[in-house]
């Protein structure tokens, strides 16, 4: 990695986690420590390319003289700090934060650890009601373009695109979160369609959306054919074909075919994101006919 | 973040201060704000008498370029030109960043110039964060030449003039390598018109399309002997070739290594197979070797011949094939295995004394474009590249970008209301060297005389027919970036 990755400072911090001493990096996040312990902790609105903005709950951790939990990602240790990450209030408020996302929008299409986080902490969406009933699962899926496909009714308002879309990544600001309470959602400026929003069609949000709501029209189209089929795809790490910035690429392939490319969000290069050409600009590789 | 660009771009628009140049009038600026640091006694003493020479004979050169008169040739205000040079010599880190517009000009190698002069009077060089960077248009432009893939030099920037160097290679390459540099760009379709040139190779790339003046260059490749292109796609310079050599696409579908602007070679996998009879190139350029009589070369992989550069080119011998894989790629020089790579270069010139050769200034001097404005041709037609889109297309045209608005003469309002044309209205647009038809579109940005155009679709629109092919002899880089134009209405439009 290059000097514009922060080095970890070499000063150690003692810290206590689920009653074993450890020590970790000065400046490390809890999140870092608990991967350090090798702790798997739920995370929806945190990525490693993006900063934390502690809205989705899901991370938290009791933390000894804290009179709430505290939200791991984001939290620095603290020497001598005393953490629980497998409490009964650790777990119920994991279960319910993943309980109240899971009956209010559709996670069929989440990343499959946050399927199996809702398995594990025993969260049970059913008892808040007929989910079809709920407003904020009920919208229309928006297919404006032959790129993107946004899905709202999957959208758990996690920031991590409009993160991405600014200062994180693009600094395009084309999305921002409208309205409030159960009217909040993601927008382009008035509500414009995509295409003539400031989007630049990056792709830097689908990359980092954690539910689905966000997906590249592919794949989109696949699911919906019934032929998307990742048990059966490859993913191959590769080289951007056009500029001279050298931005990493993940050619997912499926049946001898690219249907989607990512990048990864640890490579110092571009840390996971990319433009237009990298994202799209693939499929001269196969023309449609 | 300054951005100096006779266009509004949207760099330009993102960035603290825009600076709209006039085309062409590059050294001037840098001229102007090198005799300002100097005026106000902000350049880095320590580092000039450290690492330099002719810092004396500079200071004269630049002296006539007083604000007033900078601002007078390169059409930028004496105050912005101030800040620029106050803010670029305070900095504690500042880089010069640039590309095709420095570089598409009769004086491409001088505008380079005049900007290391810039970072050697301030000492913005040779430290991480600070220095020079040419951002490189394409994924292996760097590769390319680190490779040898120029007139005077093999693998490695090592001289092609020095005999032990050929010696070296040779020994390991089982072959007389000639010690005459061979002829960039520029010099083979000049060779080709003097029918020096018989028989032309090209792997990769349009130049039927690419080229300025390419009514002209077309003519040059229709008078070869033999034209030989092997490419992914049936591309306009594929159609003319008497043999096409159907290749595997770089990125997607073959194993190899490219090298990026921060000097990174990562590498490239297949993911898939190439289509029909497409070939591996390091197998077609093997099989070539076979049919002309060397037995030698077999079928080397692409990690092969990595490690058989290795042992040439010492730059690159510290990243074994492994490393590379390991490391997510590493920037030459990169001497032995045990060396990290380098993040930036020319720190010697920061060593007490300086180690190696010092760094000369260089006194340029100020040349407007070679075809000037008359009342023939009253419009300067700089061109340039969008977002989405990727020179002439033969990749980008295969898929439906949502922010492509077509290929368009963009052009100020005022020029479009002078010339009464409206929005969307085709016009013909003339050089000395072609005519074409074109639709206009009105950019409130540009200022007034500049007219632009991308040359992404030439299929439609043949731009190219437009541009001028004069270049620097120095680099061989065409003018791409100044055309004199005439922009008419048409009669039944």
């Amino acid at each position: 990695m290059s000097e514009t990755t922060e080095k970890p400072s070499e000063t150690l911090v003692e810290i206590t986690l689920n009653d074993k001493k450890i020590s970790a990096p000065e400046g490390s996040t809890i999140l870092d420590a608990c991967k350090q312990a090798d702790i798997d902790t739920p995370t929806l609105c945190w990525a490693e390319n993006l900063t934390p903005v502690n809205v989705c709950r899901v991370c938290v951790v009791e933390v000894e003289g804290s009179r709430a939990l505290v939200p791991s990602c984001s939290r620095p240790i603290e020497e001598g700090m005393v953490i629980s990450t497998d409490s009964e209030r650790v777990n119920t408020s994991r279960r319910m934060v993943l309980e109240l996302l899971a009956s209010s929008v559709e996670l069929d299409r989440a990343d499959k650890e946050i399927l199996e986080w809702i398995t594990y902490y025993g969260s049970n969406p059913d008892r808040m009601g007929n989910s079809s009933e709920i407003k904020t699962s009920k919208q229309p899926v928006k297919i404006q373009d032959d790129l993107y496909v946004r899905d709202y009714e999957r959208c758990i308002l996690c920031y991590k695109c409009v993160e991405a879309c600014g200062d994180d990544a693009q600094h395009t600001f084309a999305i921002a979160t409208a309205g409030r309470g159960f009217e909040a959602h993601i927008s382009t400026e008035f509500d414009v369609e995509l295409p003539d929003s400031a989007c630049v069609y990056c792709g830097n949000c689908i990359g980092v959306c954690p539910t689905g709501a966000l997906v590249f029209k592919t794949e989109h189209d696949m699911r919906e054919d019934n032929s998307w089929d990742p048990d059966n795809q490859e993913v191959t790490e590769t080289i951007c074909g056009f500029c001279g910035v050298g931005c990493n690429l993940e050619l997912h392939t499926q049946d001898e075919k690219i249907v989607k490319v990512t990048s990864p969000s640890d490579h110092s290069v571009t840390e996971g994101h990319l433009c237009i050409k990298g994202r799209f600009g693939w499929q001269h590789a196969q023309p449609k006919n | 973040m300054w951005t100096v660009d006779p266009r509004r771009t949207d760099s330009a628009k993102f960035a603290d201060v825009w600076l709209g140049i006039n085309v062409g009038s590059d050294i001037a600026l840098a001229n102007g704000v090198a005799n300002e640091i100097i005026k106000a006694g902000l350049e880095n003493k320590e580092f000039i008498n450290n690492a330099t020479t002719g810092f004396e004979e500079f200071v004269t050169h630049v002296e006539p370029w007083t604000l007033e008169r900078t601002a007078e040739v390169t059409g930028v205000p004496v105050d912005a030109i101030r800040d620029l040079a106050h803010g670029y010599a305070n900095a504690e880190k500042a880089q010069i960043t640039w590309t095709l517009g420095i570089t598409e000009h009769h004086t491409a190698v001088d505008n380079v110039l005049a900007l290391c002069n810039l970072s050697l009077l301030t000492g913005h060089v040779g430290r991480w964060g600070s220095g020079l960077v040419p951002l490189r248009g394409q994924n292996n432009v760097q590769g390319g030449g680190d490779m040898g893939a120029l007139p005077n030099k093999l693998a490695g920037f090592q001289d092609l003039d020095d005999e032990e160097t050929r010696i070296k290679f040779e020994t390991v390459w089982n072959s007389k390598i000639p010690p005459e540099p061979g002829w960039h760009l520029t010099d083979m379709f000049n060779a080709m018109e003097r029918r020096e040139l018989r028989a032309l190779y090209v792997i990769g790339e349009n130049p039927a399309d690419s080229e300025a003046d390419v009514n002209h260059s077309r003519k040059a490749l229709e008078s070869l002997d033999i034209l030989v292109v092997q490419d992914v796609f049936m591309t306009r310079t594929a159609e003319m070739a008497d043999v096409v050599l159907p290749a595997a696409l770089g990125w997607a579908e073959s194993d190899g290594t490219v090298t990026n602007s921060e000097r990174r070679v990562q590498r490239t996998r297949a993911a898939i197979k190439p289509p029909g009879s497409a070939h591996q190139e390091i197998e077609i350029i093997s099989d070539l070797a076979r049919h002309m009589g060397d037995n030698t070369w077999g079928q080397p992989t692409a990690e092969e011949l990595w490690e058989e550069l290795r042992t040439l080119s010492p730059m690159h011998a510290g990243m074994s094939w492994e490393r590379i894989e390991n490391e997510g790629g590493i920037q030459w020089p990169c001497p032995d295995e045990n060396h990290p790579g380098s993040t930036f270069l020319h720190d010697r010139l920061w060593k007490q004394p300086a180690e190696g050769r010092l760094a000369p200034f260089s006194c340029v001097d100020d040349r407007p474009p070679i075809e000037s404005l008359d009342d023939q041709y009253p419009l300067r037609l700089t061109t340039g590249r969008t977002l989405d889109s990727y020179n002439t297309g033969v990749q980008t045209s295969k898929y439906n970008s949502p922010i492509r608005t077509g290929e368009a003469l963009e052009l100020s309002s005022a020029d479009a209301e002078k010339l009464g044309i409206l929005e969307g209205e085709r016009v013909r647009v003339s050089s000395r060297r072609g005519s074409i038809e074109m639709t206009v579109k009105v950019d409130p940005d540009l200022p007034l005389g500049l007219a632009f155009t991308t040359f992404h679709f030439p299929e439609l629109v043949d731009v190219n027919q437009l541009t001028n092919s004069a270049y620097d002899p120095k680099s061989g880089t065409s003018e791409f970036k100044a055309t004199a134009i005439r922009v008419e209405k048409m009669i039944n439009a």
